[in-house]
């Protein structure tokens, strides 16, 4: 496996998260260029590099960023980095902003200018306070250096950066409803538009990207949309944070390019599993994305494309694995308790479906379930698909069809006895 | 009893104002503030924070409500919050639960008698990959085992 380090160059670096270490190796590098550069030069780069959104929907950065190049009449424009991470699974933005922030704060600068925004928040999740101190003393740092503030590095070219801290709910992950939680509302997400157009905050438009797409932005203006595309594959280019957690030997987050065998992975960089027990399944990329038994891990590779071959997806790439001591009936009503608190309350078939089908799985669990519950399940998930104003609901209904689709002889076990 | 923010909460808070292009804006970095000076929001404090943000009260009480981390009751000095969700079910949580509990001889939900220590389970808190975890007020702490738990509890007063 090829070395492919865009974002974690420098996290091993000691004292990485410090302005001194992070200049002396390359940090602000980009944003001398970027000043030379015109703004929309800058996006169709990012366009071209085929750079994907890296929170979990994969969507092309290049065509959102284009969206805030319209006219609006003048109206302020924002950037909102999306460091919400509040998928089960996933823990790869917390490096970023922990072991390199001055690497976000670049790709802010660049971003900013490049969108026409002098306003950027962060909005991170509000459990992860100790690591906003280190985020924000990172930000203390460039404001004292002239690298934030009324002048960018000298040039004339304001940009405040603010860190606006989540309070603890799964949903402000979701784009609209980290733009309506930044609005002092509840985080509803909000109804999509009929055609494409910016997100809004108070009316204006505004670009939500997550911290590891923005924090792939210097190495794009660096080094070009085509080294960018000489990682990876055609249609998923470029690397991720991809990371480990469950049955494994050695956990963690470990970038590596798209396209990677899943298998190669899970060995190379976890060690393989643990204890040197079979592996039963893996749930690819966070909580939502429909689990592959351990025949689909063998076959598939790490992007977008492939995932979709079995049914699931690559979501944020951060991977449980489980290896054959568990029981899937347990594994799925954890996750579904998970939805069931999580849901925001706002859509009726979410709301209720997640208690229902939660309530379903606890029975199977207690084997006091009817051989019926398995159907009954599947038909809840049917009508929580497609039905709601975001992707929970259906994301709930992926995982449920995944897990019952792939080990359903687990579930009829538990209510064998009752037929 | 009214509730008032200390002048150096409202200070950060006024401070903060010229970032945002609306003061709705402030609605949680003030409810932080409220939950910072008395580690609860009650029905006062939501009042007050309407009163500052120029909004209905009971549009702070529909996002106080909402958010899982706001408490609107007094709680234990130490929060212990051990995840739940999946990666940290598959590394022990269970375990560490159960240890939890009888230590401190209460459910998940209570109080100790003496005020010290609040036991909440929590849903993912973005530690997979050093599982099991669990966060005491504004600390994570990972890898956890039993004597690790032990230690930890045993330094907190």
């Amino acid at each position: 496996m090829r070395d492919a380090k865009i974002v974690s160059r420098r996290f091993d670096l000691p004292n990485s998260h410090t302005l001194e270490v992070a200049q002396k190796h390359g940090a602000y590098k980009a944003v001398e260029k970027a000043f030379g550069m015109k703004p929309e030069a800058i996006v169709e780069e990012v366009d071209r590099s085929g750079l994907r959104g890296k929170g979990g929907g994969g969507a092309p950065a290049g065509s959102k960023w284009k969206l805030m190049l319209g006219d609006f009449g003048g109206r302020p424009k924002y950037l909102a980095v999306n460091c919400d991470e509040s998928e089960p699974g996933t823990f790869k933005d917390r490096q970023i902003i922990t072991k390199d922030p001055h690497l976000l704060i670049e790709g802010i600068i660049l971003t900013c200018y490049a969108i026409g925004s002098h306003d950027a928040y962060i909005y991170i999740r509000g459990e992860y306070h100790d690591f906003q101190k280190i985020l924000q003393e990172a930000i203390d740092e460039a404001y004292a250096a002239g690298i934030l503030g009324e002048k960018v590095l000298g040039h004339d070219y304001r940009l405040d950066v603010t860190i606006h801290r989540g309070a603890g709910a799964y949903i402000c992950g979701e784009k609209s409803a980290l733009l309506e939680s930044m609005e002092g509302k509840r985080g509803h997400p909000r109804l999509k538009p009929h055609q494409k157009e910016p997100e809004w905050y108070f009316g204006n438009p505004t670009l939500v990207n997550n911290v590891e797409t923005i924090a792939s932005v210097p190495f794009i203006v660096n080094e070009g949309a085509d080294a960018y595309r000489s990682f990876g594959t055609e249609k998923s280019p470029g690397t991720l944070l991809f990371a480990l957690s469950g049955h494994v030997e050695r956990p963690g987050v470990y970038e590596a390019e798209f396209g990677t065998p899943m298998m190669e992975y899970i060995e190379h960089f976890g060690g393989g599993i643990r204890g040197g027990k079979a592996l039963k399944a893996v749930i690819p990329g966070g909580a939502s994305t429909p689990v592959l038994s351990a025949e689909e891990v063998a076959e598939a590779t790490l992007d977008y494309e492939s995932l979709r071959q079995y049914g699931s997806s690559l979501g944020t790439g951060g991977m449980i694995v489980m290896d054959e001591s568990v029981d899937m009936v347990e594994a799925l009503k954890n996750l579904l308790e998970f939805y069931h608190h999580e849901s925001c309350g706002q859509c009726t078939p979410c709301r209720e479906g997640t208690g229902w089908v939660d309530a379903l799985v606890a029975d199977v669990l207690a084997q006091k379930g009817s051989p019926e519950h398995i159907e009954k399940l599947l038909d809840v998930s049917v009508t929580m698909n497609g039905k709601t104003i975001c992707v929970f609901a259906p994301a709930v209904s992926g995982v449920i069809d995944g897990f019952v689709g792939k080990f359903r002889g687990e579930f009829e076990a538990y209510l064998r006895s009752l037929a | 009893m009214s509730f008032t923010f200390t002048e150096e909460n409202l200070q950060a808070l006024e401070s903060l104002e010229k970032r945002y292009p609306s003061k709705e804006a402030l609605m949680l970095p003030a409810l932080w503030k409220v939950m910072r000076q008395q580690g609860h929001i009650d029905t006062e404090a939501m009042v007050a924070v309407a009163e500052w943000l120029e909004v209905p009260p009971v549009k702070v009480y529909g996002v106080a409500t909402f958010y899982t981390m706001f408490h609107l009751e007094p709680i234990g000095r130490h929060h212990i919050q051990l995840c739940k969700t999946l990666s940290c079910a598959l590394c022990g949580k269970a375990d560490i639960l159960a240890h939890l509990k009888k230590k401190l001889g209460i459910e998940v939900g209570e109080t100790t008698e003496d005020g010290r220590f609040t036991l909440s389970q929590v849903e993912c808190l973005g530690s997979c990959g050093t599982a099991p975890v669990m966060q005491i007020n504004d600390t994570l702490y990972e890898n956890l085992t039993i004597e690790k738990v032990d230690e930890i509890l045993e330094g907190l007063e």
